[in-house]
């Protein structure tokens, strides 16, 4: 082992060398390996969306179906605001090209998003974006399922899902997270099926339109009431209070008033 | 090179990093309870364990020796970032499950503890044997951790079901203990004493004896 003294010059260079080598290694991978991750979280994405539809049985069916079922969905655009779809004219009008829209992107683009007040921010996400990306099956021109994306703070950060509603726009058939940093074990649990499981059949309203769906602490037995997962509090708050904004008057609530005709 | 045969099996039994050195048992228990999951753990710290005392091994004559601990933090930790980048790119679902486990080698107190102990004293080849050696004493460990909690937690392995579930219709009552963690300590434990009744030579002496009690009376 070398045990020379080595002068102040000779050790930040040493540091710089070995910065800069395993920098550069590390870079090459991230970079070369990019889009295989990418592709692997799309397909995790869309995978959980299917589950959450209850059109994926991950045991029974094998993973090249889901580019198969996942067919049956037509991405959409919708106006938060004026709660309804757009059309593919409106649509090209904004500058919008479906097939690329990112809509996480689209979220700090201030042609498309705006900043939430203190007050309406329930969620803790900052930024709301006007012309989210929904996906819509539907039959003879009937809505089947509508895949509604969600987020809102939990625990560390913001938690990614889809929501899936009947084609009445209020009984929930399920719901996913497909991107949460919540601790393992605890928070993460949100992402687990068995507690997933208890959103089917869920009813997001009540009869006179007002938002009914809570996740509560202990358990729930109501047709609008989720218990929240014991020991993860603040990630349960999280999920609660991103159902609150986006099935609110901020988020989807008037599209889905529009569209079940409450 | 000291014996190469000595550097890469003594690690297996003879000085185990679990049982013996008692290093990395953290990892023992998170990620055991399936032995997928456990399979490529194994595989990834055993990677990083090579390489680290590999590149660790060659740099080691031009470190200087404030900075020592760093410079081998910085390269163990690169290591990690791309072993976890190429599970993210082939085995997607799996570094899910890992989650933050992975990243957590760069802590395991194996990668440090052989980089210090072993590979800035020898040569790389000797290095890279004796990381290889000591992921795949650890993989023993581990191994038969995740094949006892995942049959006897859930009755299946490697996900075919080995023993039909009650739940399923079989006869098999899940061991619900064997899926928490304390379950990967006992089963640890269960190893490490019958290991040191075949060897006795790694059962440690007291580092103290009780003396006789000479107080006879009480004090008033």
């Amino acid at each position: 082992m070398a045990s020379s003294s080595y002068s102040m010059k000779q050790t930040l260079l040493t540091a710089f060398f070995l910065c800069v080598v395993c920098s550069v290694l590390v870079s090459i991978a991230a970079v070369a390996l990019k889009p295989m991750q990418d592709a692997n979280r799309i397909q995790d994405r869309n995978r959980n969306i299917l589950v959450a539809a209850g059109v994926y049985d991950a045991e029974n069916q094998a993973a090249a179906d889901i580019g198969v079922l996942f067919d049956q969905f037509t991405p959409r655009i919708v106006d938060l605001v004026e709660g309804r779809f757009l059309n593919a004219q409106e649509i090209n009008q904004l500058g919008i090209d479906i097939a690329t829209y990112d809509q996480r992107r689209a979220t700090s683009d201030p042609r498309y998003s705006r900043p939430l007040t203190d007050t309406e921010d329930i969620a803790k996400i900052k930024r709301l974006v006007r012309y989210p990306l929904v996906y819509v099956a539907e039959q003879q021109d009937q809505i089947q399922k509508l895949v509604l994306p969600v987020s809102g703070y939990g625990l560390w950060s913001i938690i990614y899902g889809y929501l899936v509603l009947e084609g009445d726009a209020n009984t929930v058939i399920g719901i996913g997270f497909y991107e949460s940093k919540e601790t393992p074990g605890l928070g993460a649990e949100v992402t687990s099926p068995s507690w997933l499981a208890q959103w089917s059949g869920k009813k997001v309203f009540t009869d006179n339109g007002s938002v009914a769906l809570r996740v509560i602490r202990g358990s729930g037995a109501g047709e609008s009431e989720i218990s929240g997962i014991a020991g993860a509090t603040l990630t349960s708050r999280g999920v609660d209070n991103l159902i609150q904004f986006w099935m609110g008057g901020n988020g989807f609530g008037p599209l889905l008033r529009n569209l079940g005709g409450n | 090179m000291p014996d190469a045969k000595k550097i890469l099996f003594d690690p297996i039994l003879e000085n185990n990093p679990i049982a013996l050195q008692v290093l990395g048992v953290c990892s023992a228990l998170a990620v055991t309870t399936s032995l997928q999951v456990t399979l490529v753990m194994c595989a990834a710290l055993t990677t990083v364990t090579a390489f680290s005392n590999l590149f660790i091994s060659l740099i080691r004559h031009h470190m200087p020796g404030n900075i020592r601990i760093i410079i081998q933090m910085t390269i163990i930790a690169s290591l990690v970032i791309i072993v976890d980048q190429f599970l993210q790119a082939f085995a997607f679902q799996i570094s899910k499950s890992l989650s933050v486990f992975v990243g957590l080698i760069i802590t395991n107190c194996i990668v440090m503890g052989r980089a210090e102990a072993f590979a800035i004293k020898h040569g790389p080849g000797a290095s890279f044997l004796d990381g290889v050696g000591n992921g795949v004493g650890y993989s023993l460990v581990l191994i038969t951790v995740g094949s006892l909690r995942e049959l006897l937690g859930s009755g299946t392995l490697l996900g075919f079901s080995i023993l039909p579930l009650r739940g399923d219709g079989g006869w098999f009552q899940a061991n619900g203990l064997m899926l928490l963690s304390p379950s990967a300590f006992f089963i640890i434990g269960f190893f490490i004493w019958a290991l040191r009744s075949r060897k006795k030579d790694q059962v440690e002496q007291k580092e103290y004896r009780l003396a006789p009690h000479t107080i006879k009376g009480d004090a008033f």
